[in-house]
């Protein structure tokens, strides 16, 4: 079973849809226990970045998803969700964040002001490693964003996808181990996207 | 590189997908969930559907199609018409669409837009504007007015100044529909189009007037849309999605090309 985490940080009716399209089971909870046991955790979120980490940790979820990704279970982090495990974000004047991936989330400056902020829609992935979670995905191809803010890890090594907008090349898939986590919405990119979250319903956690 | 997107517009009636000229004379084409279906399968990037009766009948949004939407397709599509507070906003998103678009509600409530994008993330609140020519640039610096209710309306707002304010109460995203060009197949309204997106920081979605890939390639290059809509040249089988999506990137423009 996957547990797909509620924290109040927007909408995941079409994540739980892409987990049914794969006849996969995934509920959505906010219930630590269940969280805990759960083969694979996903966790997903839009929104800003200060209010999600204070709903994560009002509902004393933070240490649950520490706990989880520390117990080797595998672990999919999804856009807004993607952000808050870095130690830090720019948004909202600055919020600590869950330190889970160093570095930290910042803003998009444009370089003209026809590039416009959010970033909203289909832009071109670039693999930097080979990954589980890549299987039979062609490199390049387009997954769909919406964010204005971006994921900069201080250490290349979580680097394990990168896409390029306004004045960045930026990791759009940063992980470890049995973590992973797209800055894009693999639940909103189509078939390609479904065989990411096909590829996650079959990982071990290993790479 | 981040692409064009090129969105099918439904509009819906009873459940039916119909399309009309300048918001008249419409005529039946579909069931909405298998057109979605087709054109998701056929590799547009994005729908908008309208609930085009919902407001004329003082009903609600027809959630129950945004369900069935939304468990029949993998990618972003947003929702408008019928939309009358946060409630049917909260419901529409929560059926599972990306996005909710607001036209006549946030002409008469404009806090509407802020208070969804305070709600709900600013992402998802697209505004859907319905701007006319007119010759009265006393009352319309721009040379473009805000109608609403399918054009029944004429409000005496300027289209810049309203697409600006709106930017400033929050919208992600707007679609800059030409009353003018609306369902006659002769291209965007292309300066209208220039005018809002460069004046604006948000994406802008060209609507109204697509008739040929040439349109589409236009409203790009020339007057910077970062999406369009497509309808009626979709929709009567002229031109496939992937048809048009060739012609643009043989025009060298940044397209999606695998689905």
């Amino acid at each position: 079973m996957i547990a797909i985490v509620d924290y109040k940080a927007g909408n995941l009716t079409s994540v739980r849809l892409a987990f049914e399209a794969l006849d996969t089971e995934a509920v959505i909870t906010s219930d630590p226990e269940v969280i805990r046991s759960a083969e694979r955790v996903v966790f997903p979120g839009v929104g800003a970045a200060g209010a999600a980490m204070m709903h994560l940790n009002e509902m004393g979820l933070a240490t649950v998803l520490t706990d989880v990704v520390d117990a080797g279970t595998p672990f999919l982090g999804i856009c807004v969700g993607t952000q808050i495990l870095f130690d830090s974000s720019e948004e909202d004047g600055g919020v600590a964040c869950l330190g889970l991936v160093p570095g930290e989330v910042k803003r998009f400056h444009p370089p003209d002001p026809l590039c416009k902020i959010p970033q909203i829609g289909w832009n071109t992935v670039g693999f930097k490693v080979d990954h589980p979670l890549f299987d039979g995905i062609e490199n390049g191809s387009e997954f769909y964003f919406v964010h204005s803010y971006y994921p900069a890890p201080s250490d290349a090594s979580f680097i394990l996808a990168e896409t390029e907008y306004a004045d960045a090349c930026f990791a759009c898939v940063v992980g470890r181990g049995n973590m992973a986590a797209t800055q894009f919405h693999p639940e909103r990119s189509g078939r390609i996207g479904l065989q990411l979250l096909r590829n996650f319903t079959t990982w071990d956690g290993r790479v | 590189m981040l692409t064009k997107r090129i969105i099918p517009c439904l509009d819906v009636r009873n459940r039916v997908v119909t399309k009309g000229v300048k918001f008249q004379n419409n005529v039946d084409l579909g069931d909405p969930i298998e057109m979605a279906v087709a054109y998701s399968d056929g590799g547009c990037d994005e729908l908008v559907f309208y609930d085009i009766t919902a407001s004329a009948e003082r009903r609600p949004i027809d959630i129950d199609m945004v369900s069935d939407v939304a468990k029949s397709i993998r990618i972003p599509f947003s929702v408008g018409g019928g939309i009358s507070n946060l409630d049917d906003m909260y419901r529409v998103l929560l059926a599972g669409a990306e996005k909710v678009s607001v036209n006549s509600l946030a002409v008469r409530t404009p806090q509407i837009i802020g208070d969804g994008s305070r709600a709900f993330g600013a992402q998802c609140i697209v505004l859907g504007m319905d701007p006319v020519r007119t010759a009265d640039t006393q009352k319309c610096p721009s040379g473009y007015e805000i109608t609403t209710r399918g054009f029944r309306e004429h409000t005496g707002m300027d289209a810049l100044e309203w697409a600006k304010r709106a930017e400033d109460l929050g919208v992600g995203e707007m679609v800059v529909n030409s009353v003018d060009a609306d369902g006659t197949r002769e291209g965007f309204e292309l300066n209208l189009t220039k005018l809002i997106a460069t004046h604006v920081s948000v994406p802008v979605v060209a609507s109204g007037g697509a008739g040929t890939c040439q349109h589409l390639s236009d409203v790009f290059k020339q007057a910077h849309a970062d999406a369009a809509i497509v309808a009626s040249m979709i929709h009567t089988g002229e031109f496939t999605i992937a048809q048009i999506k060739e012609e643009l990137i043989r025009d060298d423009l940044p397209i999606r090309r695998k689905w």
